[in-house]
């Protein structure tokens, strides 16, 4: 468990992407998600995967760790494919058995719900590998600004989203030394069932959640020994600046979403 | 009682490319006391994982008494490695989990599989040399003050009955009073025959119990000797950012003022060759 990447850290570097204003990473991020829903056939989901493939070169992260980031999520992945092959129907039927029917459009599907599964959680991965959460936090309070308008409590919002982000690496490393104080008293997690592994589970969980709330009623103390008023208006340490990159930045993704669209609805 | 042997051991976490520790050699005796010191992140706590089987060195060998394990270990070896090792953890009160203090002290020895009558008298037996009061026995460990959580966790491990005992700065965050209980307790398993490995940066500790203290830096091991020569080389303190104990500190000024004193470790001792010079004579006893 210690040496597990998790799914979404930062990777520190210094490449383009790295240097790109995290909203600009932000805007681009979610833009290119969307345009995946539009692509649907052989050239458009290439360009999307060339054009995500030139990002990932770009980020200077290293293809092991992307592989890294997303093992994790290949059973569900796996899965999912999987149910798609088996259960939908339509078109030509090539085998049957009891409920499962593998058919043409099965296959089809399968293959843009597989497609789209990888370029989006590579995506996403790209983005967290080149920013530091908080950043993104920043950038999301930056994107939701204008909700303030219809009274959406936004600092509040993103005051949580920066807590729960900052603190994940934090309850990472304690659920190990948890998991390592309870295998040291012989515990052991790799042996029985699934039933079995989840109750030798609580000894680890109930810890975490005590020590969780724990620090959180200690960090809301210390919020309040500092003056820290919800409804204040605030400020920001870390200033976002916008640079002419960022702009060009998303030039090239409105050139790609051009691209994408001719192509799904002229051919 | 199990012997330690560390040989060439090197760990590496596999998401960082610089090593916990590199090239250790030690020799840890049976029944000795050994204290482990140097500063944050210098891999006192790599190597006590490393003796409790935590996790496989990923060079070198380690033998814990009869088990020997290498970077291709089985699993099955590393939990035997556990069975002889007992590790209290820095703060380990916050590994409680059960519902009452009973049922946390009896998971080790549980998972021992040992029957529940052995169990039982190891909970009575390791709660009594604690000194927790029976009446706690049927408690929520998580309605009991600091101190006594603490020691729960650590009735918990020793419950096991484990010939090696591994404590990762025990004392942090007690006051005086408990602070002293526990250092008598751990002296008292000492006595009593166990192994005991103490991670500490209070050099009064090390000065007052260890019979070895081995210095790390850096991942590496810098030196393995006793607390009076470590005490005594004013260099080797200062390259690993280690300081005197007072005793120490106030009979090397005393020195510098040309007071004769001989080699003191603890206060008691310093007190015990400075009172006779006090009193003008050689003390009546």
């Amino acid at each position: 468990m210690t040496n597990a990447i998790v799914f979404g850290s930062y990777v520190p570097g210094n490449s383009r992407l790295h240097r790109l204003d995290p909203r600009a990473k932000l805007l681009l991020c979610i833009s290119y998600v969307v345009l995946v829903f539009f692509a649907n056939s052989w050239a458009t989901c290439l360009l999307l995967a060339a054009a995500l493939l030139a990002a990932m070169v770009m980020s200077k992260v290293g293809f092991r760790l992307y592989w890294r980031g997303i093992r994790p999520l290949a059973w569900i992945i796996l899965l999912t494919v999987a149910f798609q092959v088996l259960f939908s129907t339509g078109g030509p039927v090539y085998w049957r058995w009891w409920l499962f029917t593998v058919t043409r459009d099965g296959l089809v599907n399968s293959l843009i719900i597989f497609f789209r599964f990888m370029v989006i959680v590579t995506a996403s991965t790209v983005l967290t590998a080149t920013t530091p959460t908080l950043r993104i936090a920043d950038a999301l309070a930056w994107l939701m600004q204008p909700l303030t308008a219809i009274k959406v409590p936004v600092n509040q919002i993103t005051l949580m989203i920066s807590i729960a982000l900052r603190f994940i690496p934090t309850i990472m490393d304690e659920a190990v030394k948890i998991a390592n104080a309870q295998r040291s008293r012989g515990m052991n997690l790799d042996e029985g069932g699934l039933i079995k592994r989840l109750t030798r589970m609580i000894p680890i969980l109930i810890p975490l959640f005590v020590d969780s709330f724990k620090r959180a009623e200690e960090l809301a103390t210390a919020m309040e020994a500092r003056g820290y008023d919800p409804a204040a208006p605030r400020t920001h340490y870390r200033q976002l600046h916008w640079h002419r990159r960022d702009t060009v930045s998303l030039l090239l993704l409105l050139v790609l979403a051009g691209a994408v669209l001719v192509l799904r609805y002229t051919l | 009682m199990p012997e330690i042997k560390l040989s060439d051991v090197a760990f590496a976490y596999s998401n960082s490319k610089r090593s916990a520790l590199t090239g250790v050699n030690l020799t840890i005796a049976a029944g000795s006391f050994t204290a482990l010191v140097g500063h944050t992140g210098s891999g006192k706590s790599t190597l006590v994982s490393l003796i409790d089987g935590l996790i496989r060195p990923t060079a070198g060998q380690l033998t814990v008494g009869t088990v020997t394990v290498g970077p291709a270990a089985r699993r099955q070896d590393l939990a035997r490695l556990r069975q002889h090792v007992g590790f209290v953890f820095q703060f380990p009160e916050q590994q409680l989990f059960a519902e009452t203090v009973a049922k946390d002290i009896a998971f080790g020895p549980e998972n021992l599989g040992w029957d529940p009558d052995r169990v039982a008298a190891a909970v009575q037996q390791a709660m009594a040399a604690v000194g927790l009061p029976k009446e706690l026995a049927s408690r929520s460990p998580f309605m009991l003050s600091g101190g006594q959580m603490r020691r729960v966790a650590i009735a918990g491990v020793l419950a096991m009955q484990p010939d090696v005992l591994i404590l990762d700065e025990p004392t942090a965050g007690l006051d005086a009073r408990s602070t002293a209980q526990l250092l008598d307790l751990i002296a008292k398993f000492h006595r009593e025959g166990r192994t005991i490995i103490l991670i500490t940066h209070q050099m009064e500790q090390v000065a007052r119990y260890a019979d070895q203290v081995v210095v790390m830096n850096h991942g590496r091991l810098v030196t393995a000797t006793t607390p009076a020569r470590l005490f005594a080389d004013d260099q080797l303190l200062a390259a690993n950012q280690l300081t005197r104990p007072a005793a120490v500190q106030i009979a090397h000024q005393l020195r510098g003022r040309g007071v004769d004193l001989p080699a003191v470790l603890t206060l008691d001792q310093l007190a015990t060759v400075l009172a006779p010079r006090l009193k003008g004579g050689p003390a009546s006893d």
